[in-house]
């Protein structure tokens, strides 16, 4: 990892999410969007990596990566999802639901839908209106799911006004985050370690299965879904601990690994090679996790600036009879097998890392420290 | 530009009239009295009803309450990204390992000393951009002057690299000078490419301007091709010019890689210099007055430099190359002599001194305090002292200064610096790890400030309480906590209420918040929030009417699942045990009555005894109602008949678990 480049952009950012590419697009990604929050002013932002004629000729450290455009953004951005090429959606802190639109002819960003009451806690149009954070979207064209500390699950369609289903009290405690299983199924994690599958084919305000940590009730604070196996997902908790779990079997994880040191803000399954992970945390380091079986002499390492140490992981072999033609690398559970590299990718340690995103070989994160990192070479 | 200077007092005690004011535009405190408060960070002041004046005439006040902040700088959006990019190299240097001794760790602080400075530079960079880009010319000027404050900063940070982290030795000394120097005089490198890129360099009307800076800067290599320029178009001065090279090119100078002692070099230079003189004694330069003045400059004469005033442009590049030509191994602790009179020299007694010249002169006179100090109230920010002064205690160079307040001045400036950064809404992050780093008062100042942040999302909250719980600040996280569950509360959020109680250990609020949830229980018939409840695990046993709550849906849930034996001896160890509140007993008997009224029996002879005890302590215990309310008289009938059908039924169950159990016995 020789090239991360750094920016500072004077303000903390929350979100960081590459533009998807068109289908079949043999290009590698160069725009992203990020959220700022904790500002007097917020602001979604679209940035551009492409090449500008090397501005810069000493190491190309000045426009590595630049502004296209910006919009205000009124609350903090709890999450950010690109609908599309174009449509970009946020979750407020006020509990809003935006879908901005940019132009990419004048480089502009626009407020194309909201659903303002998206979260609250007592009813809009009562006279003690309180509105809750909204804290997770996910997206799959035409539907946006949206979940908040309400305990509330939003099914909206883009082209329709108002929601077209709502789990009101889906859950007690604060929805950290939601991801689609298959459709019409999606998943969430909640503050008191659970995860819960939801089926929008039934009715009522039950899930389907509630799957959870045994114990301590860690807070899961987010989840990412094998893009090729579907029933493999991967959460992160408030102890840093990574779980793995297969949502056909059991209600406990497959696995649990010992990671951050502080709450795991992110997770994310690389999309076209999922044998490689990455993580993100409060404690300011960014892994990324090798499961590959291609990796010659595999041994659970850890490599930080050249150095290698060992790394210890807990990892519950309780589910041993998985009969499949393919199993995952990440539900192994023969020992020997059981090995993952991990590699930390910042060059040091910084306030907490909120957000990432992969996209082919490009990673970006974005962090307490008001710095957003960009590398274009994960996997040289 | 703020008001910090107030916090300076405490370094020295100022008159008043030293104190600069700050007028609030739209406050009258002429006509009437004002009233302030202190904020961490900031203060407020408004105009109050009261006028100074006896006459009670009306004057109308200003409606307004005014926040007057106090590091104003904090609030640039181009020197947040100094703040957070400084942020990570103090972290690094707190983390250099105290081991580390001599040369390594010496290397280490000028390295990290060096990265501040580019941090610096790249900000004024910056800033310089948006200067140029600027719309309206107020807001260019104000950038503009933010240029030049970060552009005396890095001056200033510069000198004290040199003078007290590397503490260059004679010779070096002056190789450092001169590349600070060059490093801040920096026009020469935009008029050389203005000359060279002329068609006839040498007839170029800033020709002689240039060579001559590149002399007074010491750039002799530079100087010397420009020359050769000279020489090759006007033969008349060929001659002269190729003097002057050589002069130029024999001139002895310390190389780092020179293994020469400087007596070697003293003694080369002195050879070199009588050269020079001769070459002037004989008039070799006298038909070229450029020339001339060139080899007084090498000669180190004061009149001919101070005649270059304008190209020299301040005194310390006066100073500079006035000891280049005169004494080239000038010893560090001469340094203050041949700086005051410089800039005696430079200034002539024309105007008097600026804040930077006496910064500047401070550190020649290597009083790191009153650097410092001159810092302090020359700049309308605390991050620069307050990260200096850090620096250079970790060279060791402070250690004997203490203040007769608080702490160290290095905590004092430290403490400051945090403040405004928790005064601002965005920056506190930062802050916490100033304090932590301040062994005396951070903690303290941690705890206060903390607990100030507002909390308008759970993940706020929750970056807040990892602050404070790696800190064992355990007061702050159950205050933290407290607040999140209240507001929880508030908005009818009880499984979330609790979890915050419960993360908060507080027994207290847990058991309120049971209640709340029991009373919803009576109200409605169904428990909410089961996903909660259900798994509470070990957390149950912080309250006794948590552990209830549990346990009674526990009971429920066995009910449901048809375990009836279970079901009634866990309802009835649930009054035996006194764990269910006296309020909550009527419901459990009346939960208890299906379960008298099934086919076979379940509680116990002994259990029933029990049950029948319960009943009787609840009812005799009930005082007697004399009120004549209607409500009430319906309400007491209904709790009269339950009575009635409880105690039928007892005695019914009572009747066949005694036949029951004989019959059992006897078989």
């Amino acid at each position: 990892m020789e090239e991360i480049y750094a920016k500072f952009v004077s303000q903390k950012i929350s979100k960081t999410r590459w533009r998807p590419l068109p289908p079949g697009s043999l290009q590698t990604a160069e725009t992203f969007a990020t959220g700022s929050w904790d500002n007097e002013e917020n602001y979604v932002a679209l940035w551009s990596i492409g090449d500008f004629g090397n501005l810069d000729s000493d190491g190309g450290f000045e426009g590595d990566h630049q502004l296209l455009c910006d919009i205000r953004h009124h609350g903090d951005i709890m999450d950010l999802q690109f609908f599309d090429q174009e449509r970009i959606v946020t979750a407020s802190s006020t509990g809003c639901v935006t879908v901005f639109l940019h132009h990419p002819n004048n480089q502009t960003l626009s407020v194309n839908q909201q659903w303002t009451t998206a979260h609250y806690h007592t009813g809009p149009g009562s006279p003690s209106y309180s509105s809750a954070p909204c804290t997770g979207i996910v997206c799959n064209n035409p539907e946006i799911v949206t979940v908040g500390e309400d305990g509330r699950i939003n099914l909206f369609r883009a082209d329709h006004k108002e929601a077209v289903r709502t789990i009101d009290n889906a859950d007690s405690s604060t929805l950290h985050a939601v991801t689609f299983l298959r459709t019409p199924e999606i998943l969430t994690v909640n503050s008191i370690g659970q995860l819960k599958i939801w089926d929008f084919r039934q009715q009522g305000n039950e899930p389907s299965q509630i799957l959870s940590l045994t114990g301590d009730r860690v807070p899961l604070h987010c989840v990412d879904r094998h893009p090729n196996q579907q029933h493999v997902v991967a959460t992160g908790g408030q102890d840093g601990m990574l779980s793995i779990w297969d949502v056909r079997q059991g209600t406990m994880p497959v696995s649990l690994l010992k990671a951050h040191e502080a709450e795991m803000w992110e997770v994310h399954f690389h999309p076209s090679n999922p044998d490689h992970l990455f993580t993100c945390s409060e404690d300011g380091s960014l892994w990324h996790w090798d499961a590959s079986t291609d990796v010659p002499e595999k041994s659970l390492l850890f490599h930080q600036g050249g150095r290698t140490s060992a790394f210890l992981s807990h990892s519950i072999s309780n589910q041993a009879n998985v009969h499949q033609s393919v199993i995952s690398s990440w539900l192994s559970t023969d020992p020997a097998k059981d090995r993952i590299e991990i590699t930390s990718l910042l060059p040091s340690r910084t306030l907490s890392v909120n957000s990432l995103d992969v996209l082919g070989p490009c990673l970006v994160c974005g962090t307490d420290a008001e710095a957003i990192y960009v590398t274009r070479h994960l996997f040289s | 530009m703020g008001f910090h200077q107030f916090g300076q007092a405490c370094l020295e005690l100022l008159t008043l009239d030293d104190l600069p004011t700050l007028l609030i535009p739209g406050v009258n405190s002429k006509k009437h009295q004002m009233c302030f408060d202190w904020g961490p960070g900031e203060m407020l002041v408004c105009e109050t009803s009261f006028n100074k004046k006896e006459k009670s005439e009306m004057v109308p006040s200003c409606p307004f309450i005014y926040i007057i902040r106090k590091d104003v700088d904090v609030y640039s959006q181009v020197l947040r990204k100094l703040f957070n990019e400084s942020h990570g190299i103090f972290v690094g240097l707190q983390r250099i390992e105290e081991e580390l001794t001599g040369k390594s760790r010496k290397s280490q602080l000028v390295r990290v000393s060096k990265n501040y400075r580019s941090v610096i530079r790249a900000c004024m960079e910056e800033m310089h951009q948006v200067a140029i880009a600027a719309k309206d010319p107020a807001s260019g000027r104000q950038f503009s002057s933010q240029v030049s404050i970060l552009s005396a900063m890095e001056l200033i940070w510069n000198l004290c690299e040199i003078l007290f982290i590397e503490v260059a030795p004679a010779g070096p000394l002056l190789l450092h000078l001169l590349d600070w120097v060059r490093l801040h005089v920096c026009e020469v490198d935009s008029l050389s490419a203005d000359v060279l890129g002329s068609e006839n360099p040498s007839k170029h009307e800033s020709f002689w301007n240039l060579v001559t800076i590149l002399v007074l800067q010491g750039r002799l290599d530079e100087a010397r091709q420009m020359l050769s320029k000279e020489a090759d178009t006007s033969p008349a001065s060929a001659g002269m010019c190729r003097i002057m090279g050589e002069l130029m090119r024999t001139m002895p100078i310390l190389s780092p890689g020179n293994t020469q002692t400087l007596t070697e070099l003293e003694l080369k230079w002195q050879h070199w210099h009588e050269e020079c003189e001769r070459y002037l004694q004989d008039c070799t330069f006298a038909s070229n007055p450029h020339l001339e003045s060139l080899c007084k400059i090498m000669l180190g004469d004061e009149a001919a430099l101070l005649e270059q005033k304008e190209l020299l442009s301040n005194w310390y590049h006066f100073l500079v190359t006035r000891l280049l030509y005169s004494n080239p191994t000038v010893k560090p602790i001469d340094l203050q002599y041949y700086a005051q009179s410089s800039l005696d020299l430079f200034l002539g007694g024309e105007s008097s001194p600026e804040p930077l010249d006496n910064i500047l002169m401070a550190a020649f006179e290597f009083d790191i305090h009153q650097v410092i100090k001159e810092c302090s109230i020359a700049l309308s920010n605390w991050w620069f002292v307050a990260h200096l002064t850090d620096l250079l205690d970790h060279c060791k160079l402070l250690q004997s200064h203490n203040l007769y307040f608080g702490s160290n001045m290095r905590e004092f400036l430290l403490l400051e610096y945090a403040s405004g950064l928790f005064a601002h809404p965005s920056l506190w992050q930062l802050g916490v790890d100033y304090f932590d780093y301040c062994p005396e008062l951070g903690r303290v100042s941690l705890e206060l400030h903390i607990e100030r942040i507002p909390l308008n999302t759970e993940q706020k909250a929750l970056k807040v309480l990892r602050i404070c719980e790696q800190r064992q600040m355990t007061e702050q996280v159950r205050s933290i906590c407290k607040i999140l569950a209240m507001k929880a509360v508030r908005n009818n959020r009880l499984g979330s209420a609790l979890s915050w109680s419960i993360r908060a250990k507080d027994a207290a609020f847990a058991t309120l918040v049971s209640d709340r949830f029991l009373r919803d229980y009576c109200e409605r018939g169904c428990f909410s929030d089961l996903d909660l409840i259900d798994n509470l695990g070990p957390a149950m046993m912080l309250s006794d009417r948590l552990t209830f709550l549990g346990k009674y849906r526990e009971f429920h849930r066995v009910y449901g699942e048809k375990r009836f034996a279970d079901a009634a001896s866990l309802l009835l160890s649930l009054m035996t045990s006194q764990i269910a509140p006296r309020s909550f007993w009527m419901t459990l008997l009346t939960d208890a009555l299906p379960l008298l009224e099934q086919k076979q029996v379940i509680f116990s002879a002994e259990q029933t005894y029990e049950l029948m005890q319960c009943l009787e302590d609840l009812t005799s215990g009930k005082p007697v109602h004399g009120g004549s309310d209607t409500q009430q008289c319906q309400d007491d009938d209904i709790e009269t008949t339950k009575v009635e059908m409880l105690r039928l039924a007892l005695a019914r169950n009572l009747a066949r678990a005694i036949v029951r159990e004989g019959s059992l016995e006897g078989s």
